[in-house]
């Protein structure tokens, strides 16, 4: 009976999951006053002008809110399914304390203009140092828990949380090679159109693993768990992890359509962004049907609401995705705001969704209580959120087609139709209405944060002994 | 293109890589059994109350 003495390491999850709220709001509300200066340009103040901004709000809603909600869950996730206390010792907290120091080292640097000018992977080499090894241990603590479970079977979950910790590792090393010259000042190794291609490899890479790969262990986890339900066909959750990682790493030269990259290494990107269609759709289907049978559970948990719903918009983008890739959509779609839509409908819609329910879920346990302080909150949280989401797709949607084809349109002459200001003028009503949808994803954190105090304030905090699974007493 | 001499080849290594690892995960029997771990996951009281009852539930079935 030793083993179930030991208990589980959740203060390391604790810490992240509340971190995971606060980033949140700090990185959204960055990105409503971005989204402010494109309506008011009077709104630039200095340096801190949406040129500075822009980049401290990718990075702080992808790495900050994004990267701290993985952490939480899949440090819960890989305790619980492997049946152990999470390896390591010291480097534990360090993972925590390291990506605090690297977030707050963006947030200084990013607004003060030093940077690599990669895109999602700005910061300087000396915070890409700190990345780097933070992110190795980061990979010792995950696999070392795995390598010492108690079971023999890896859960699906881990699998997907374990592709993303390694990619990422990968992408981040390669990407961020550079020469420093001065402490705040490196050059890339690579230049030119090779840059370009290295930096969408990453660029694509970091969407497929970082966003995606990682919060899909996050939906295979969380998902069953709230429903009460196993997922809707484990065998497909395991075709659609292999399927996934095989074909993901292919697609970046879908980012350069039209550019000095060879053409048919743009159309390798295409052909392998359509091929990718099928390993998300699965997975999404797998996750939705998860509730098969058991629908009615959806009209009154505002949590599952928010997994199925992040499931939809995983749907949703994941099919825009593969189409915005077709070279002669991309005609149309790129460099406008159609773009822009499709990343929010996958990071509000999808990833923001499913790391609230999940950390909806979290939060109660992970504070000696039963649920949240208010259920209504969480509900009203869901429908802010979603309609939020809807204002900004739509909104984007609509202006960068708009731009797109007045971008394009020419007189019987051959001449321009219209000239750029004028689509920039046709924006502003949408650009008000994505900053409207902003303001309301943004009101809708707020209320969790408000929600996350409430449950946590009087909360027991009990260290739970790792469940030995009944197989093991026999 | 000299970009594409260092990512094809990562990304051969890497498919390589991924191969190896899902021929271990084949023979040392992790989809073995493609049924039970979906519901096997359920089974883990993760709730602090339950975890305790059933904790001392097995500590008397021991005495």
């Amino acid at each position: 009976m030793s083993v179930a003495k030991t208990t589980y390491n959740d203060k390391v999850v604790r810490q992240f999951a509340v971190m995971t709220v606060i980033w949140g709001i700090v990185g959204m509300l960055v990105g409503v006053i971005i989204a402010a200066q494109l309506v008011w340009p009077e709104l630039n103040m200095g340096f801190l002008h949406f040129g500075r901004l822009r980049p401290l709000h990718t990075n702080a809603v992808i790495f900050a809110f994004g990267g701290c909600a993985l952490f939480a869950t899949s440090y819960w996730c890989v305790q619980r399914t492997s049946h152990a206390r999470l390896w390591g010792g010291p480097l534990v907290p360090f993972t925590f304390w390291g990506w605090q120091i690297v977030i707050l080292l963006a947030a200084i640097t990013l607004p003060l203009g030093i940077t690599q000018s990669k895109e999602y992977a700005e910061l300087e080499w000396p915070i890409d140092i700190l990345i780097t090894l933070v992110w190795v241990s980061y990979a010792i603590v995950f696999f070392g828990t795995i390598a010492k479970r108690t079971v023999s079977h890896i859960y699906v979950a881990n699998w997907f949380f374990g592709a993303f910790i390694i990619a990422v590792a990968l992408l981040h090393l390669v990407n961020s090679a550079a020469v420093p010259v001065s402490l705040t000042k490196s050059y890339s190794v690579y230049s030119g159109v090779q840059d370009a291609m290295i930096q969408w490899w990453y660029g694509h890479n970091a969407v497929g693993f970082f966003l995606t790969a990682g919060f899909l262990g996050m939906m295979y986890y969380f998902v069953p768990k709230q429903a009460g339900r196993p997922v809707y066909s484990y065998r497909l959750s395991v075709v659609h992890f292999w399927a996934l990682i095989f074909t993901y790493m292919w697609a970046g030269p879908h980012h350069l359509h039209y550019t000095a990259l060879p053409d048919w290494t743009q159309s390798v990107g295409m052909v392998f962004s359509l091929i990718l269609l099928a390993p998300s759709w699965g997975g999404m289907i797998n996750g939705i049907m998860t509730l098969s049978g058991a629908w009615h559970k959806l009209r009154d948990d505002p949590i599952l609401k928010f997994l199925i719903t992040s499931l939809s918009f995983y749907g949703m983008s994941t099919f825009e995705g593969p189409m915005m890739a077709i070279k002669t959509v991309n005609a149309l779609s790129h460099y406008t705001d159609w773009t822009v839509g499709h990343v929010h409908s996958g990071a509000l819609g999808w990833v923001a969704m499913v790391s609230i329910g999940s950390l909806y879920y979290l939060l109660p346990k992970l504070f000696g209580k039963t649920e949240m302080y208010s259920t209504k909150l969480v509900t009203t949280h869901f429908w802010i959120a979603t309609i939020g989401t809807v204002l900004y797709i739509a909104s984007m949607w609509i202006a960068g087609v708009m731009q797109g084809l007045m971008w394009r349109a020419v007189n019987t002459d051959g001449t321009l139709a219209y000239s750029f200001v004028e689509s920039v003028k046709g924006s502003y009503p949408f650009w008000a209405i994505r900053w409207l949808g902003g303001v309301l994803f943004l009101s809708g954190m707020l209320i969790m944060a408000y929600n996350m105090f409430k449950t946590m304030a009087g909360g027991k905090i009990q260290d739970i002994p790792v469940f030995v699974p009944a197989g093991h007493h026999a | 293109m000299e970009s594409i001499y260092l990512l094809i080849p990562i990304s051969v290594i890497l498919v390589f890589v991924i191969a190896i690892a899902f021929w271990w995960s084949v023979r040392s029997g992790q989809f073995d059994d493609l049924e039970g771990p979906g519901f096997r996951v359920l089974m883990d009281e993760d709730m602090p109350k339950l975890q305790n009852d059933v904790q001392e539930s097995n500590e008397s079935k021991k005495v």
